[in-house]
């Protein structure tokens, strides 16, 4: 009990100078579990999902959170985007906190936060037409009628959907992969939200279309000093948008640090795994085989003691890894990595 | 032919009739391939590269409206055959194709060892029994735990399932196995996992690839050649070294531009606009449109040109092409 109530006033302090840096997203000590059930009563154990995260996001600032699936990263962004009520911990964005608001303050909170989906098509109601779509954010937050089709059609103009007029009609099967991607980036741009968070915005495109769908985002990201938050598995396209890598394996982030920061000395045994797996086009790729950890991500329901990673780590500490859980070590400035190597 | 060819696909043409008019997702397309060789066919969605390998294996919807040319395996003319001959002497025996996401393709309520075993079992007179001992041996060469034959498909992890398809696309021997994009919906280190499993079974069983994907870094993990495919057509054949290097085709250099570097610090480019329908492609060169060396002789419909030995459609190596033609009709 004790530790928790440390945690908690740490967790105040921090939050108070937190504003002074304009720290616009909070995360502290942030665990979502899911119960799993036995015949509707009894309770089976938890999928520990989320488990013990921390990190702060300032104005402006795009971070990346790579992980594979299963890792954490799609349930840590839910929480994030009030879907998910925190068992512990908490998530606060501009000073409201995720699980304390009411209905009406939940409003409030989401239209702070735009959510870019994976799948564009999957993520677009196909009877309703672009300008149907890009209308109900702005209903729902009753922005009076006169106002919405300026909104709708500057919007639609900052994530270059023109000649507006062309797409305002269209209905989403009509427009190609990126078009509809774009439409859904007008949408959580409509509100003028404060935060972006994006979740594999790309994975469903084509190389091509990849670029100038992050491109458009960094750009959208400047100009509107926006947050955002990059969830995706592919290392490479992180370099280019974003100033901040967050590395997630099994519902912990294992190393935080500034992207060149990572890529030229990366720390944990897991992140030097993911760069070994991630390859640029290179004909002798074809000569040699890759790297790769032994074994597969561990249950979220009975996570390995000491560190996750132990059972898979080339690097492991006898009588220490499999013991203790590593804290966060700062080898550098602004790099943390939870590894007892950097200790 | 050299006695090392295995396939040669010559003007292979497939056209599907759709609602909107003829579209023409296979256009000509010709190439070749060796015995103990990879080739990757690279291209974005809608560029006809899966039509490609459904014509190749001959898995067609009902509404195919064109499909000629011819397909040489092995020396035979298989698009000769019919529906019934070509799948009891070709589909499996000769080649095999692991599909699009084949992890969600696994039937639910088999075990996966009894899937891996049926073309087994189906093509050749082998009792269960053999079956099973032969999908034992090829559950060892792509890694996949020898218990797990009594499993279900849900059971096993996405990289698990990938490989159980893999395994059931080896099972019968085949010559020539077609993966169309084995690793895209795939986390990275299981990408790679996967990737080591094919090039071992590429050295270890001589077995030849037609890799089909979007996705440039990974192919680079098994091509030996590389085919570009753009609105229907092949633009570029080379081999890996040439291609990853300095791709020929105006597109292949900004396709390759378009992809982030790791370890480079090189900003990506986008493409700009889009590939042409293919419902009535442009009739001269279809890249022109987004071409930076657009010219006038880019109306016309380029063919595929030999420069250096390397295969390029692109009206920029016309000389070479014109010389070609010249010593050709010298001798």
């Amino acid at each position: 009990m004790s530790d928790s109530t440390m945690v908690e006033e740490q967790a105040i302090d921090t939050e108070e100078t937190g504003q002074h840096n304009g720290a616009m997203l909070q995360i502290r000590d942030l665990r979502v579990w899911f119960e799993l059930r036995r015949f509707g009563f009894g309770r089976a154990g938890w999928v520990r999902a989320v488990d013990g995260v921390n990190f702060d996001l300032l104005h402006g600032e795009a971070i990346a959170i790579v992980g594979e699936s299963g890792c954490g990263k799609s349930t840590l962004m839910k929480t994030i985007l009030g879907l998910y009520q925190p068992t512990d911990g908490k998530v606060s964005v501009q000073g409201d906190a995720v699980g304390k608001l009411g209905s009406v303050g939940l409003k409030e909170y989401r239209s702070k936060i735009g959510y870019v989906q994976q799948d564009p098509f999957g993520a677009l109601p196909p009877f309703m037409t672009v300008r149907a779509i890009l209308e109900e954010p702005l209903a729902i937050n009753n922005v009076p009628v006169h106002e919405r089709a300026e909104r709708i059609k500057k919007a639609m103009v900052e994530v270059k959907l023109t000649p507006v007029d062309d797409f305002l009609g269209k209905f989403p099967h009509m427009l190609s992969g990126g078009q509809q991607q774009r439409v859904v980036i007008a949408r959580a741009m409509i509100l003028q939200p404060a935060l972006i968070v994006a979740d594999e915005p790309v994975s469903m495109l084509d190389a091509s279309v990849r670029v100038e769908i992050l491109k458009l985002l960094r750009a959208l990201q400047e100009s509107h000093n926006l947050a955002v938050i990059y969830i995706t598995h592919d290392l490479s396209t992180v370099r280019y948008f974003s100033e901040r890598i967050f590395v997630m394996y099994a519902g912990k982030l294992v190393e935080k640090a500034p992207v060149l920061s990572l890529l030229r000395n990366p720390e944990h045994p897991y992140t030097h795994a993911l760069l070994a797996a991630s390859v640029d086009p290179d004909a002798r790729n074809a000569s040699s085989l890759r790297e790769v950890p032994p074994g597969e991500p561990p249950s979220l329901v009975h996570p390995p003691s000491g560190c996750r990673f132990h059972p898979r780590c080339p690097k492991r500490i006898e009588g220490l890894c499999a013991e203790e859980e590593p804290p966060e070590f700062e080898s550098h400035p602004g790099h943390l990595t939870a590894c007892w190597l950097y200790k | 032919m050299t006695d090392r060819s295995l396939l040669r696909v010559e003007d292979l043409v497939l056209y599907f009739r759709t609602s909107g008019g003829t579209v023409q997702a296979v256009d000509k397309v010709s190439f070749e391939l060796q015995r103990g060789e990879a080739m990757v066919i690279l291209g974005e969605s809608g560029c006809g590269k899966t039509s490609l390998a459904k014509a190749i294996l001959r898995l067609l919807p009902r509404n195919v409206h064109r499909y000629s040319g011819s397909v040489i395996l092995d020396d035979m003319d298989v698009m000769q055959l019919d529906d019934e001959d070509f799948r009891r002497r070709v589909r499996w025996i000769k080649m095999s194709m692991v599909p699009q996401a084949a992890m969600n393709s696994l039937n639910p309520v088999l075990r996966v060892g009894d899937q891996v075993a049926e073309p087994m079992i189906t093509h050749f007179d082998v009792s269960k029994r053999d079956a099973m001992t032969q999908v034992r041996r090829m559950f060892e060469h792509v890694g996949v735990p020898l218990d797990f034959v009594k499993r279900y498909a849900f059971e096993l992890s996405g990289g698990m399932r990938q490989r159980v398809a893999i395994a059931m696309s080896l099972v019968t021997s085949p010559d020539l196995i077609l993966l169309d994009e084995p690793t895209s919906a795939l986390d990275v280190l299981t990408q790679a996992n996967i990737m080591n499993v094919l090039k071992r079974i590429k050295k270890d069983m001589d077995a030849s690839f037609i890799l089909i994907t979007h996705d440039i870094a990974t192919s680079s993990e098994l091509a030996d050649r590389v085919a570009v495919m753009y609105a229907g057509q092949i633009v570029e054949v080379d081999t890996a070294e040439n291609f990853f290097d300095e791709p020929l085709h105006p597109y292949s250099k900004k396709l390759m531009a378009s992809v982030p570097r790791l370890r480079a610090d090189q900003e990506p480019e986008f493409i700009v606009g889009q590939p042409p329908s293919l419902l009535n492609p442009p009739l001269g060169c279809r890249f022109a449109e987004r071409c930076d060396f657009r010219f006038e002789q880019c109306s016309e419909e380029p063919p595929l040109m030999d420069k250096d030995g390397r295969q390029v459609r692109c009206w920029l190596y016309a000389k070479e092409y014109e010389k070609m033609l010249a010593r050709e009709a010298g001798v």
